[in-house]
């Protein structure tokens, strides 16, 4: 009698299964292809609009990064995507075998995450780029006590919230901190609720434009803290070392062009400045807030120097306060870190987020 | 035997009902065991036991940094104000649409402007709704009320259209005034419309509300979500989505169970 239907239902229910299963699967396009041997392998990384990571869309949309990838033989796709937690998210799951993010974020959610990741590109740090500001003229760092604080909770900013705190021998619990999303911090910044706020550019450039602000504390106060890092999945830069060649080969190329003092310079910044919703004069008030790595000799003295695994592991202390190296984490050390030259913050079972100068050592002595 | 005919007996009715629910816990399950063996510390399908761990943690355990918890914090937060927002909604709405629905006089000016302040979709004006309402707990009302009211409105005057005609005017012949025949015929009729009403934008209060909380916030369950998603604790996050269709579901109930003692007489309330 109704077997039919149980049957049809049945049926449907599969294709359920077969649908969940599907988009649980990892993306396969990082292992190689057994079959297609001659299809060149295909890997997509993601960017999101940040001074730092426009270079990215140049490079994508100015053919430079399908250059550098011809040359090593394979397929690189550049995509943008609107949102950056969601960014980082989707690279998490495995839909892109790279993307743009900063040192905490690449600490909290991949690494955190289980998914070992290896920063390829340290483009530059934030040097004034990110900022506290509060309403009022001739206000100070102190005045934010008692007060609410609008800024992303768990983010840089926050970061930069706890470190400026920590300057002034203030505590979180001496302020109120409302979450508050980086879409709308500009339009909650012009209502009267809001008494202080942390963020970033080009919305920090916009809220101090508004008058009667005072910035207090910015991230120039901090050099080196926040960095922003193009992140590939270690296990598909091991497998396919021409990824980190290409990208590598690419970036520094679109460095050498954009960091010209030549037409072909300006026109590079103009475009950026477009892409990412500005002028030139913006995006260059952002660049002189941003310490960029032009030459990859810089790049590598950053990230062999002593500091960064000092930074990593302030980084990785605020993060476990407020736990966002999740609930295994017994200490703040829970995920491991290594950097150049074998060195190892955190628990070395557990190295999740790697610095390499590998690639840079290549783009010093110019043999990408 | 054509298809269309063949009625399931109660006890396949209640296993088909079930056998969809069983199938996606069980795909899930199935994704979940495959992506944890893959990486033990993978963060997007966690295991049953993961979840039941951070419930454990959000309902039953203080917050080492605040003191409170959480989860019961969240969830008095939001539902205070939903309760709000959706009580000032219906008395809104009702009034409103009753208004404009039986007395022509001022359904003309009302008609028009609740239809087009309907149609407008308030995440897209929200930065004007923080000029206005601000940035506390009086915007995260308002947002609700502004999305739910003139569509309650609409709704409520729709009905009351929709009354006979005959029956007003009987009621005038037996000698009730407009305000009496408002108060005796129009309203009672359209009561239980209002509960209907109430169930289905449900969804949307929600919406509203968990919109709200995502902008600027401190506690809530919508605001848990957006920050556990900033890296990425779905091992919180699904149970918290479980327990706000939980708490949607019983709302819905509670609506309905309300119809059926208040206005027995209401078909609608029985069959839906």
């Amino acid at each position: 009698m109704f077997s039919q239907s149980r049957l049809a239902a049945s049926a449907a229910a599969l294709l359920a299964i077969a649908a969940v299963v599907g988009c649980t699967k990892k993306d396969e396009a990082a292992a190689p292809e057994p079959v297609a041997a001659v299809a060149k392998p295909e890997f997509k990384v993601c960017w999101t609009i940040y001074a730092g990571w426009m270079p990215w869309e140049y490079g994508g949309t100015q053919g430079i990064v399908s250059k550098w990838a011809d040359k090593y033989g394979i397929d690189i796709d550049v995509v943008q995507i609107n949102d950056y937690v969601e960014s980082i998210n989707q690279y998490t799951a495995g839909a892109f075998d790279g993307c743009t993010m900063t040192n905490m974020d690449a600490l909290t959610i991949p690494a955190a995450g289980g998914v070992d990741s290896t920063a390829l590109v340290v483009g530059d740090f934030s040097n004034g780029n990110d900022g506290i500001v509060l309403k009022g003229s001739g206000k100070s760092l102190a005045d934010l006590k008692g007060l609410p604080v609008n800024l992303v909770e768990l983010s840089v900013s926050h970061y930069l919230l706890a470190r400026g705190l920590e300057t002034v021998g203030l505590a979180e619990r001496d302020l109120q901190v409302v979450n508050t999303s980086d879409a709308d911090i500009v339009a909650a910044f012009a209502t009267p609720d809001v008494k202080a706020a942390v963020t970033w550019n080009p919305l920090l450039a916009e809220i101090t434009a508004m008058s009667d602000t005072t910035q207090v504390f910015d991230s120039s106060q901090i050099p080196g803290e926040i960095i922003d890092l193009m992140v590939v999945n270690t296990a598909t830069l091991a497998a396919h070392p021409e990824l980190g060649k290409a990208l590598t080969g690419a970036w520094y190329e679109i460095m050498s062009i954009m960091s010209a003092d030549s037409d072909a310079g300006v026109a590079a910044r103009t475009h950026m400045a477009q892409a990412s919703g500005t002028d030139l004069a913006g995006y260059e008030a952002q660049l002189a807030a941003t310490r960029m790595f032009y030459q990859p000799a810089d790049a590598l003295a950053f990230v062999t120097s002593a500091e960064l695994p000092a930074t990593m592991e302030k980084v990785a202390a605020f993060s476990f306060t407020h736990g966002l190296l999740g609930e295994g984490a017994a200490d703040a050390g829970a995920v491991g870190m290594a950097y150049p030259g074998d060195i190892t913050t955190g628990n070395a079972e557990n190295i999740k987020l790697r610095y390499t100068d590998t690639f840079l050592k290549l783009a010093v002595d110019g043999a990408l | 035997m054509r298809l269309i005919n063949q009625i399931p007996a109660r006890g396949a009715r209640l296993s088909l009902a079930a056998l969809p629910f069983l199938l996606l816990l069980l795909a899930y399950a199935f994704g979940s065991s495959q992506r944890l063996a893959d990486n033990p510390d993978d963060k997007l399908l966690p295991s049953a036991g993961q979840m039941a761990d951070a419930v454990g943690r959000m309902a039953f355990a203080e917050d080492p940094r605040s003191g409170d918890v959480l989860w019961w914090k969240d969830t008095g937060a939001s539902l205070q104000r939903l309760a709000l927002g959706l009580s000032i909604s219906a008395v809104l709405g009702l009034v409103l649409g009753v208004a404009a629905g039986a007395v022509p006089l001022l359904g003309a000016p009302l008609t028009p402007v609740v239809t087009v302040v309907s149609m407008i979709p308030p995440l897209a004006v929200l930065p004007i709704l923080f000029i206005v309402f601000g940035l506390g707990e009086l915007a995260k009302v308002m947002l609700i009320i502004v999305g739910v009211a003139p569509c309650i409105a609409r709704d409520i005057e729709g009905h009351a259209r929709q009354i006979p005609r005959e029956m007003l005017i009987k009621a005038q012949t037996l000698g009730a005034n407009t305000w009496t025949v408002i108060l005796r015929v129009v309203l009672p009729q359209l009561m239980p419309r209002l509960l209907i009403s109430l169930r289905l934008l449900l969804g949307s209060a929600w919406l509203f509300l968990i919109s709200a909380e995502a902008i600027a916030s401190t506690d809530g369950l919508g605001y848990r979500i957006f920050l556990m998603r900033r890296y990425l604790a779905m091992d919180v996050i699904l149970p918290y989505v479980a327990w706000i269709t939980l708490l949607a579901w019983l709302m819905d109930l509670g609506l309905r169970r309300t119809s059926l003692l208040l206005f027995p007489w209401f078909d609608d309330g029985r069959r839906a």
